[in-house]
């Protein structure tokens, strides 16, 4: 006899439902993708024409960099002492403990110090603007920047993105030079090195291809965290609870994206400064 | 001079599956005031946000002072917004800076006048709404009542021709609420064309020239004060009839 039950309609139909559950995903997936991409090229072409908003940049980079500081220098410092602590307990199996700055400085320029500088300022300032900007849309203060006659995308969003761009290379080198100095107290904690002889072995094997394109290439994560988190903040809805939405997804969104287009960095990077053999 | 400061064509606007308003057209002429009254969600602040160039139509056109808004670019829409003021519904200041630069914003942003006749003209406009003391306070510092003053004083900071008000008296006591009419009906009395956007039938007694009834997002009844209250349909009547502010 045939079961003709609800239940056992349901089960037929249950394939198809989780298959039409992942179609609609993906197309929200590759909505929010295409929506991002929109706005990061508008973005991208506004930022180089004027009006130039610089106050409102000069504000942002105050807001966005500076305030920051202390915990790029302090995470950088942690970072520093923890990092040469690893570089020390492998490298004296070899003998080769005056290798310890040049070891570290190279893991800190090259990777550590890029990476986590964007994934903190992807946690400080990527929740901080898609808050900011949620807050704006669902309280209608962006819409009240438009009937004043003000650009909103271009006040709001572009100018954030722009000291996002700016700053994440200052930060870099902040959180680079906070890692070595680090690296020095916890040397200086258990031999006798100098701070000139710690920074001399440091700087001994750092060449421009280690230096400049590992820290220039936080201004794409700085574009990332921008972008993310102002995009997810014009888009948000839901009043309070689209704002706290809004605010994680704009950290998770943009760590995300940070990690895999570091790969895609890290490849090229390779492929223009070959890492000298 | 233009025959209608704020022209609506033909004006149907949908969000998703939902018709919001339905082949909506009215039109204001220089110096006169329409208030736009109907019950919640029968797209009365939609109409309002139209003319400001918020939303665009889905089909039909806006004109502010003869021109096309719906064709403009954005360069062309912030030309034309400088002549409009617009009071939100939530007052919608920027809440990250005073009532003073709040009402200095668009005086910085489009003039280029000195810091001490921006701060003359703050002064003026936020007296002229009872706000006297409140330049330096934050947003988050005000009362309802005040926060919809202050915005009203930043809608008016450029002097504009048009001003667009949704529910001025909405949450407000009834005399804050007058307050605000005798504010809006000065600025009509100086020239301005008012479109406002409310519940308050005697608050649109006061200010309204014209009236016009939004029901299911079209026009239900428009004309006087005096011949909407003879209306042969029972729901403008009953409107008309009701005396709740908002």
């Amino acid at each position: 006899m045939n079961d003709t039950s609800p239940a056992a309609g349901a089960g037929a139909s249950a394939p198809f439902a989780w298959l039409a559950g992942l179609g609609a995903a993906a197309l929200d997936a590759l909505g929010w993708f295409g929506g991002f991409s929109l706005f990061g090229a508008r973005a991208l072409r506004d930022a180089v024409r004027p009006p130039f908003e610089l106050a409102e940049i000069a504000r942002q980079m105050f807001d966005i960099g500076w305030r920051s500081l202390p915990l790029i220098a302090a995470s950088g410092f942690s970072v520093g002492i923890v990092l040469s602590m690893h570089t020390r307990a492998s490298l004296e199996r070899f003998g080769a403990e005056a290798m310890i700055p040049a070891g570290l400085a190279i893991a800190l320029i090259r990777e550590t110090g890029p990476l986590v500088t964007g994934l903190l300022i992807s946690g400080r300032v990527g929740a901080g603007i898609g808050a900011e900007l949620g807050a704006m849309r669902v309280t209608e203060q962006i819409d009240a920047l438009e009937a004043t006659a003000v650009d909103a995308f271009k006040y709001l969003a572009v100018t954030r993105i722009i000291a996002c761009i700016l700053a994440l290379p200052l930060l870099t080198t902040v959180m680079n030079f906070a890692g070595i100095l680090g690296g020095f107290v916890a040397e200086a904690a258990i031999s006798d090195m100098s701070l000139q002889l710690y920074f001399d072995r440091a700087f001994l094997l750092i060449e421009f291809g280690d230096l400049i394109p590992a820290t220039l290439k936080t201004m794409v994560f700085g574009f990332l965290i921008g972008t993310v988190s102002s995009y997810l903040g014009f888009e948000t809805t839901g009043g309070t609870e689209g704002v706290g939405r809004t605010s994680t997804r704009s950290v998770v969104f943009s760590s995300i994206l940070i990690i895999v287009v570091n790969v895609v960095l890290v490849r090229l990077i390779f492929f223009f400064f070959p890492p000298a053999g | 001079m233009a025959d209608a400061a704020i022209r609506l064509d033909g004006v149907s606007k949908a969000f998703g599956t939902h018709h919001v308003l339905r082949d909506v057209s009215l039109a204001v002429p220089p110096g006169r005031a329409c208030c736009i009254l109907g019950r919640s969600g029968t797209g009365k602040s939609v109409t309002l946000k139209h003319v400001i160039g918020l939303i665009r139509p889905d089909a039909g056109r806006v004109f502010v002072q003869d021109e096309d808004i719906t064709s403009l670019d954005a360069r062309g829409l912030s030309r034309v917004r400088r002549g409009m003021g617009f009071l939100f519904q939530n007052a919608a200041l920027f809440d990250s800076i005073s009532v003073g630069e709040n009402v200095a914003f668009p005086l910085r942003r489009h003039t280029r006048l000195r810091e001490g006749e921006i701060q003359r003209r703050v002064r003026e406009k936020l007296a002229e709404v009872g706000l006297d003391e409140a330049a330096a306070k934050m947003p988050a510092e005000l009362s309802g009542g005040m926060r919809k003053r202050a915005g009203l004083a930043r809608a008016m900071a450029l002097d504009p021709s048009i001003l667009l008000v949704d529910e001025p008296s909405a949450g407000l006591d009834p005399i804050t609420s007058q307050e605000i009419d005798q504010l809006l009906l000065a600025r009509r009395q100086a020239g301005t064309t008012l479109l406002v956007v409310t519940h308050n039938i005697p608050s649109a007694r006061v200010l309204g020239d014209r009236l016009i009834v939004l029901h299911d997002g079209a026009i239900a009844a428009e004309g006087t004060a005096a011949e909407l209250e003879r209306s042969d349909q029972p729901l403008v009547r009953a409107f008309m009839q009701s005396t709740g502010g908002g």
